[in-house]
């Protein structure tokens, strides 16, 4: 390394990103961040400090060697930031994009504390874009032992597990109950944010792994997780269902036509892509005036996609303020962009009919921001006397979930009074050799959260089987044409 | 491979036909008062049927559909013999519990006679006395008349015109039943949402037992979108994972009829699209091969 790079010597702007017109994309589901060229990426690259400490790592969820990633896209050496990032992240190009950086990594760089952080999420993204273009893959040398796994969802945790264990040279088959495997990725985050060719290719890499897939499988009903270790003799299961179940306003009218969840708009929008009906059968019958209750990253989706769709307007209705919404911070920026209106410290008390069981109008009370809750965050309070109302025909709620039944309605796993499932600190449930992780265990988190519990149960699962993993036999290129750099793993049996 | 491949079909009227998919696992599984989700092409829409019946011997599930609109007009269309479904998921929701019920009165109307026909069966099983009130429009849509012989004890054939069985609605039926019988312990009514209404409302100044089999659009049947959502008592439920079988006498039926209508007009584009579809095919000089399914 040249010389020791300060925040003095370092550009001081964060490369700018190249994005759509915020006017053309709110038309169409193009993907609305462009990322960032080889060039960009290489000169953002040069804004890294190396810190002996390095903040952002212990700031990621899954603790990715950031420097180490970013010191090589400096070198230009592009396959070598992928081995790095993949070592701890299975998904690049996923989580450059949707991760929240700036409550992460970003948000506790040294550099942040006198500019704009460091872009890493971007240079992320670059990286897994670049492999995705080049089909990088590290297929592993697997030495393959005679366990098989079976998985419970194909969303970001079990995706994670199953890779995992796959390395660790198992037979893994992943159970999904929709007819197309990604989880929240495919059915819940839109194209403009994360396109679903992104979302093929990582599959396409598990496959490549030996993954198997099986969609149409609704586990608990159509088998349950304990024939799963008994008739269909698997040697551990992870179940990674996510978190569903949609929480209801509860207010007067939420059951007027024209009133969905954010998660059925979301699914029949994108899953079913109602977007082209009547070339495709589902319909998705869109309002002129839409109102989205809530502002995480749900609501932005159900906004932006609303706005997509045609909407004439579409309000955004908060109870708290913007600093408290908890969307991406790029996520809420991109919506003011695209001409979302936002009634931040708004919460809805009624949605009123139009005579025929359909929504003409919301109203409304302003809210104050009072001592903090148990969630630390201020309590709102609804100030008297200042209701209002807005004309809509479509009330769209995304103000959180709930856990989904159905493992716990054909288990007795042991669930908490919440209903999600109870894990211990290797991530294993109140069953021998059955794990849990992910949306499922710790109610709606994130992508990267999700994907560290399956990696988390993976680890739970190789030590209940008594697979140990070995360093690599031998560092440094191909022998006898395997690559052997990627970690192996041994069998050691333990009974 | 040939997943969910269609083994058998046939057709009961001009607007019903059954088909028998393969799929081991499932028959194994499904229970009375269970359903599946089906799409039969990709492009296509997620619906739900119930599973009219399974047979484990043989691996397979059996669906009735009644065409009443484009997704079921199209099956009606593609879905033959050798062909197969796009995708499959279920048994779901909760399988009806089985109450110990001696005398029970099992009504089915419309697409609602299927469904209705392993509850009855299962209580047959079970050593109850089972009355069956099955409603059609006239006597040419009858069908499953011999299955359900062979498991009731009675039955009662309603038609809307009197061309068979008496004359009247399926809740002229169940007065009937009730008319002979005082002993009642249990009915089971599945129909349209004004039938299971009505249904209902003729069991409750008798305080008999009620279930019903809820129809709400669906989407995932998985308990993540909500759209199924309907009132019961003071409650809102997931008709897809609470469901679908509710208290009758504590169902909202007008909240569901009012969200049934939601789609209406996108479900008549849709239906008028095929229908052109289809005449264009009709008239169209070479016969234009059916879609390949396979
Ligand atoms: C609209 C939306 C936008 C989001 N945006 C972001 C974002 O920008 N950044 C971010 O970090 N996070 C975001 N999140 C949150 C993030 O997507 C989730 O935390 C994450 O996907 C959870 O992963 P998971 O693997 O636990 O579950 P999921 O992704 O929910 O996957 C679970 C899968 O299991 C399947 N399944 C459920 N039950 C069964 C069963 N019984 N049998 C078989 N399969 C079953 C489901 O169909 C589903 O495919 C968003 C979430 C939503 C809904
Ligand atoms: C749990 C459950 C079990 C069912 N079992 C059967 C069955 O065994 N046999 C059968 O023929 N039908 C059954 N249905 C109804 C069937 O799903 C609908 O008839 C079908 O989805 C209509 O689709 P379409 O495109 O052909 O008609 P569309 O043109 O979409 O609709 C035509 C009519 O059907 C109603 N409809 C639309 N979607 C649904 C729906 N999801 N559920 C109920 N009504 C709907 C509409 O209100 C409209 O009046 C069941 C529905 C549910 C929820
Ligand atoms: S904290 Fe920021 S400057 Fe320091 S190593 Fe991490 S990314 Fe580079
Ligand atoms: S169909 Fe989506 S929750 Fe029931």
């Amino acid at each position: 390394m040249a010389k020791k790079r300060t925040v003095r010597s370092i550009p001081q702007e964060r490369t700018p990103v190249r994005e759509l017109d915020p006017l053309e994309r709110s038309a169409n589901f193009e993907e609305v961040n462009c990322g960032y060229t080889e060039t960009e990426a290489v000169l953002e690259s040069q804004r890294c400090l190396y810190c002996p400490d390095p903040k952002c790592i212990a700031g990621c969820p899954v603790s990715i060697n950031i420097p180490g990633f970013i010191e090589r896209i400096g070198e230009r050496d592009f396959r070598g930031a992928y081995d790095i990032i993949t070592g701890t992240n299975l998904l690049p190009a996923v989580c450059g994009r949707v991760c929240p950086q700036e409550n992460q990594c970003e948000g506790v760089c040294v550099v942040g504390e006198n500019l704009v952080p460091v872009a890493i999420g971007r240079m992320e993204r670059f990286v897994g874009d670049l492999a995705i273009s080049n089909s990088w893959v590290n297929i592993p040398y697997i030495d393959p032992t005679r366990f098989r796994i079976g998985i419970v969802g194909s969303g970001p945790a079990g995706m994670a597990c199953a890779a995992d264990m796959a390395k660790a040279g198992c037979d893994v088959t992943v159970y999904e109950a929709f007819h197309e495997a990604g989880g929240v990725l495919r059915y819940g985050i839109p194209e403009f944010r994360l396109p679903n060719s992104v979302v093929d290719a990582e599959i396409e890499k598990l496959k490549m792994l030996g993954v198997k897939f099986e969609c149409n499988t609704l586990v608990g009903r159509l088998f349950t997780i304990r024939q799963m270790l008994t008739e269909l003799g698997f040697d551990a299961v992870f179940i990674g269902t996510g978190a569903g179940y949609p929480t209801m306003l509860g207010i007067p009218g939420d059951s007027l036509n024209g009133v969905l969840s954010a998660n059925e708009l979301l699914t029949r929008c994108n899953l079913m892509r109602a977007r082209d009906f009547p070339n495709v059968d589902t319909p998705l019958p869109l309002g002129k005036h839409v109102v989205v209750v809530g502002a995480g990253n749900t609501a932005m989706d159900a906004l932006r996609v609303s706005k997509r769709l045609g909407a004439a307007s579409v309000t955004c209705l908060y109870r708290r303020s913007k600093a408290e919404a908890p969307a991406r911070a790029e996520e809420v920026h991109h919506a003011e962009q695209e001409g979302i209106e936002f009634h931040w410290l708004s919460a809805p008390v009624e949605i009123l009919d139009d005579g025929d069981g359909s929504v003409c109008a919301i109203r409304c009370i302003k809210m104050e921001l009072g001592e903090p809750d148990a969630s630390g965050r201020r309590r709102p309070m609804p100030i008297g006397g200042s209701e209002f109302e807005i004309e809509t025909d479509q009330v769209v709620f995304a103000i959180g979930t709930n856990a989904n039944p159905i493992i716990g309605q054909t288990s007795d796993l042991k669930l908490n009074k919440r209903g999600y499932i109870d894990t211990d600190a290797d991530m294993m449930t109140s069953m021998a050799g059955v794990f849990a992780g992910g949306d499922i265990v710790t109610g709606a988190a994130t992508v990267i959260e999700a994907m560290g519990a399956g990696r988390k149960a993976a680890r739970g699962m190789k030590k209940f089987l008594g697979i140990r993993d070995v360093g690599p036999i031998s560092s440094g290129p191909a022998r006898f044409g395997i690559n052997t750099r990627e970690q192996n793993y041994r069998r050691v049996r333990t009974m | 491979m040939n997943r969910f491949e269609i083994v058998a079909r046939e057709d009961y009227s001009d607007v019903t036909f059954m088909l028998e998919v393969l799929h081991p696992m499932m028959a194994r599984a499904a229970n009375p008062g269970q359903f599946v989700i089906v799409m039969s092409h990709a492009e296509g829409e997620r619906i739900p049927l119930t599973i009219a019946d399974f047979d484990r011997d043989k691996g397979t599930i059996t669906l009735v559909i009644q065409a009443v609109g484009k997704s079921t007009m199209e099956m009606q269309t593609i879905c033959q013999v050798g062909g197969s479904l796009y995708g499959l998921a279920g048994p779901m929701g909760i399988p009806s519990h089985l109450s110990d019920a001696r005398k029970a009165i099992c009504v089915g109307g419309g697409l609602g006679v299927a469904p209705v026909f392993p509850q009855a069966r299962a209580f047959k099983q079970n050593g109850a006395y089972v009355i069956g009130v099955l409603g059609f429009r006239n006597k040419d849509l009858i069908f499953w008349e011999d299955k359900f012989r062979t498991i009731c004890d009675e039955l009662i054939i309603c038609t809307d015109d009197g061309s068979a069985g008496i004359k009247g609605f399926v809740t002229d039926g169940i007065n009937l039943a009730l008319k002979h019988h005082q002993d009642i312990d249990e009915v089971i009514a599945i129909g349209p949402p004004v039938m299971m209404k009505a249904s209902a409302d003729a069991t409750r100044a008798a305080g008999i037992r009620t279930m019903v089999s809820l129809n709400p659009i669906m989407v995932d049947g998985t308990g993540m979108c909500g759209g199924c959502r309907v009132k019961v008592g003071e409650e809102v439920r997931f008709a897809c994972v609470d469901g679908p079988d509710f208290d009758g006498h504590a169902v909202d039926f007008d909240d569901l009829m009012v969200r049934l209508r939601r789609y209406k007009e996108e479900e008549r584009v849709a239906t008028e699209r095929w229908s052109e579809t289809c005449r264009m095919r009709a008239t169209a000089v070479d016969p234009i091969e059916m879609p390949d399914i396979g």
